[in-house]
């Protein structure tokens, strides 16, 4: 590269050298090469597929980025999620005839009750949320098993039943099922756009950033922690409502075990998205890559016909692997920042 | 010239303690006053009442630009243009350049939203004001110290301030970066700005100050002009004690030589550098930050592998790899910060005294022989005159001065031949400098030899048998303190 215009190449080695770029190529590659071994991956239909069960994941992985970049923790909000598809499922069996929109308001205000309930015990307590969350963890799903008995709820209304269906772009494959892109996606999508916007281009989310960056001095900036906890923790239960739900949705029943206990790999998404688990630093186009790019992992390997429990030995080692890069990617930027503003 | 801020009757008790005791202190506008006081004299709580932060008791009165306060707000204090930045800055090192300048207007009621096109305008309309010039898209947190904290400086400009005040701005600057510091004053004072200056480096005092309040126990001991002034009557103002400094006890000229360095290179930090230490010998070693001073201190201490060149320790050819090799052969460091790498904060006195002897303190069983730790901490708390309130305490408790004699103390137990004392008082009162000093030059005349690294230059001058002076990674000159030694290191190698 010429050094005529050092400031145009700094910016454009910053660009390369970003974690969302590095992301994106990452996964265009092993779509490329996860193509060229099974051709039928890269078909709509089973993209449409992943995205689709990629969803709910998706939906917590931007609440647990919110809570992160704060400078907090929370591990609870499977634990949360599960209430909530409980109390959503127990109003859809007792009262059928409940208008769609009440019955889906239900997860959401539960969760972001319990996800408010959090941000108040880490706040008064001054207790690292690590812990407040794990016992709340412990403590909303141990009650909910004592209170349904672990019983499963299905048979739900008709419109339940169809609303994963819905397509915002339908086509019809060989065998004349009906496939496409479900609303499902769209909304993890809506989620994004609204908590990306937030984050970058409103006060509150630069807030947020703020506080994971150094608490102390967003206490001297006149930021008021309590209220931009309750909003993060708040923000995550909401989502955590909202996950559950969309999961009810694509699995038409509510199970106590199917999201507790899979915590981790929300956060591996998110720390392979570029999230600092310290705080302060992260960003949601970063997060969404980061669960495509395990979703995508893990299709690949179901249709390679690997075992699952190798899934989990590969999402560890691509964690690993994703910190390795973004480490030598700091240092490297750290010297070539250094480099330029020595001249 | 009008009192922009006087204050009158300012009493502030804590508990039962008096910490300020009826002071009456005056600012005039546009002017550069330093507040001079040892540790617990009161400074900081005077400035926390004019940030608001602190209440003062009843009877006291702020006036500023003829208006009456009997106390203020943080918010108050922020109207009225008082801006403090603190010695632990408070940036967001995650955050850009321009984000940290601009964050007050985060706070501003209004649209939720950020303009970033206002937020550049923003931050660099301010630096402009102090003829700053940084990439507004840098992360702060990748900023060296100094520009974090013209960055800080940046952000008190915004919203007309009429009063700044530096806590110990220049604590962690090299003399360069002072400079320019203070060039930034000057050119706030040509705008109309007061500043107020808080500093343990009385050399810095007397360079920009244009009066000077000294503090002492809660008291207000007087106002002076620095011209009417020297170093040792301030020193006696801030301590109430006269206090002359020895110059350390001469070598013994038949004395072996303890360290021998020969041609050492580490490519890219010092080149070829060869000097020598006596037993008993302080020989020190100064120069800007950046030249190489630490470097050589970490490749002595086996921190770091040179590249070239030989060390030899009472004769035999060494090569630490180490800092554990380092100390086996004698070798004792007390890091520049003291903070960070000198000191455990959170663990007690007792347990930060024994890091680096818990192999000599084993009972028959292998187990830690709690009794000898404590008889060997006591012995060391007397010896060296540490105060403590118990060895229980933790270290952070313990004022800087006090927190060094206890690293020095942790290095003296290993018995060491040689100990690298790197910047040992930076940050330290007046008299607890000169407590560790008078240490210093006790421990060479029991025969340890001793490199002191420092970059100010009354510290070398006054505590060492030689000095070296370095640049970019070499000996450029080598003094013997003397009359001229002050005045011939200022005007060839520019350091003050």
């Amino acid at each position: 590269m010429t050094n005529k215009n050092p400031g145009a190449q700094l910016r454009l080695q910053r660009f390369f050298g970003q974690n969302e770029t590095i992301l994106l190529l990452v996964l265009l590659a092993m779509v490329t090469a996860i193509t060229a071994v099974s051709p039928r991956f890269l078909g709509p239909e089973n993209l449409f597929s992943i995205l689709l069960s990629a969803s709910y994941t998706g939906i917590f992985a931007i609440g647990f980025l919110l809570v992160l970049v704060s400078g907090g923790l929370d591990v609870s909000f499977t634990a949360v999620a599960t209430v909530a598809q409980y109390a959503m499922g127990t109003v859809l069996l007792a009262n059928p005839d409940i208008s769609p929109a009440l019955a889906l308001l239900i997860p959401l205000l539960v969760g972001m009750a319990l996800g408010s309930l959090n941000a108040l015990l880490i706040h008064y307590l001054s207790a690292p949320p690590i812990i407040i969350t794990i016992a709340n963890l412990n403590i909303f799903f141990g009650l909910l098993q004592f209170i349904t008995g672990g019983e499963w709820l299905n048979g739900f209304p008709e419109w339940f039943d169809h609303f994963p269906q819905t397509y915002v772009l339908s086509f019809e494959n060989a065998d004349g099922v009906k496939y496409g892109l479900s609303v499902i996606v769209m909304i993890w999508l809506a989620v994004a756009v609204v908590a990306g916007v937030l984050m970058h281009y409103f006060k509150a989310g630069r807030k947020l950033y703020a506080m994971g960056g150094n608490l102390e001095a967003a206490r001297r900036a006149g930021i008021d922690i309590l209220r931009y906890r309750i909003f993060a923790y708040g923000f995550l239960g909401f989502c955590a409502g909202l996950g559950g739900m969309v999961h009810t949705l694509i699995t038409q029943t509510v199970v106590p075990n199917t999201l507790v206990g899979h915590e981790f790999d929300v956060v591996a998404a998110v720390v392979l998205g570029g999230a600092s688990i310290f705080g302060g630093s992260g960003t949601v186009v970063g997060t969404v890559l980061g669960v495509g790019l395990l979703a995508v992992l893990s299709n690949a390997l179901t249709i390679m016909k690997v075992p699952t429990y190798w899934h989990e030995v590969f999402v560890g080692a691509i964690v690993i692997l994703s910190i390795t890069i973004t480490t030598l990617s700091a240092l490297a930027a750290r010297n070539r920042e250094k480099k330029y503003h020595a001249q | 010239m009008s009192d922009f801020i006087a204050m009158r009757h300012v009493t502030k008790n804590y508990a039962g303690v008096q910490a300020l005791k009826d002071i009456d202190f005056q600012l005039k506008r546009g002017e550069i006053h330093c507040l001079c006081g040892e540790n617990g004299s009161g400074k900081s709580t005077l400035i926390k009442i004019l940030s608001g932060v602190v209440k003062p008791d009843e009877g006291s009165e702020i006036t500023i630009d003829g208006r009456v306060f009997p106390h203020l707000s943080a918010h108050e204090a922020l109207e009225q243009g008082v801006r403090v930045i603190y010695q632990d800055l408070a940036l967001f090192p995650n955050l850009t350049v321009k984000e940290n300048i601009a964050f007050q207007s985060f706070s501003e009621k209004g649209s939720p939203m950020v303009s970033w096109n206002q937020v550049e305008k923003t931050a660099r309309g301010a630096m402009s004001l102090i003829g700053l010039d940084l990439d507004l898209n840098r992360l702060t947190g990748t900023l060296p110290i100094a520009q974090q904290q013209l960055v800080e400086i940046t952000r008190a400009l915004i919203g007309e301030p009429k009063l700044l005040v530096l806590d110990e701005p220049t604590a962690s600057l090299t003399r360069k970066e002072v400079n320019a510091l203070f060039e930034v004053i000057f050119r706030l004072k040509s705008r109309g700005v007061t500043t107020m200056f808080v500093s343990h480096k009385l050399n810095e005092v007397f360079e920009i100050a244009e009066r000077v309040t000294v503090l002492r126990d809660g008291e207000r001991i007087g106002e002076y002009v620095p011209s009417e002034i020297d170093h040792k009557k301030l020193v006696f103002l801030m301590t109430g004690r006269k206090y002359e400094s020895a110059l350390p006890s001469p070598v013994d000229p038949l004395a072996p030589n303890l360290l021998e360095v020969k041609n050492l290179t580490r490519n890219g930090e010092f080149t070829d550098l060869s000097f020598t230490v006596k037993k008993g010998e302080i020989v020190g070693i100064t120069g800007l930050l950046g030249s190489g001073r630490t470097e050589l201190a970490l490749a002595i201490f086996g921190m770091t592998v040179p590249d070239s060149g030989s060390l030899l320790l009472e004769g035999k050819a060494i090569k630490p790899r180490s800092n554990s090799d380092a100390k086996k052969l004698g070798i004792g460091y007390v890091p520049e910060d003291r903070l960070r790498q000198g000191v455990i904060q959170a663990q007690s006195i007792l347990d930060n005294m024994s890091l680096t002897v818990l192999e000599k303190l084993k009972t028959t069983l292998g187990l830690l022989d709690k009794q000898k730790m404590k008889t060997d901490a006591q012995t060391w708390v007397k010896d060296l005159q540490i105060k403590i309130p118990s060895l229980d305490s933790s270290v952070k408790t313990l004022s800087g001065g006090n927190q060094q004699k206890v690293v020095l103390s942790k290095w003296l137990a290993t018995n060491p031949k040689l100990l690298i004392l790197d910047e040992p008082t930076i940050g330290i009162d007046v008299l607890a400098k000169n407590g560790v000093h008078d240490l210093v030059k006790k421990l060479a005349t029991k025969g340890i030899g001793i490199i002191l690294i420092s970059d100010e230059i009354p510290e070398v001058l006054s505590n060492c048998h030689r000095v070296l002076v370095m640049q970019k990674g070499r000996f450029v000159h080598e003094l013997v303190p003397g009359p001229d030694a002050e005045r011939d290191l200022l005007e060839n190698f520019n350091l003050s």
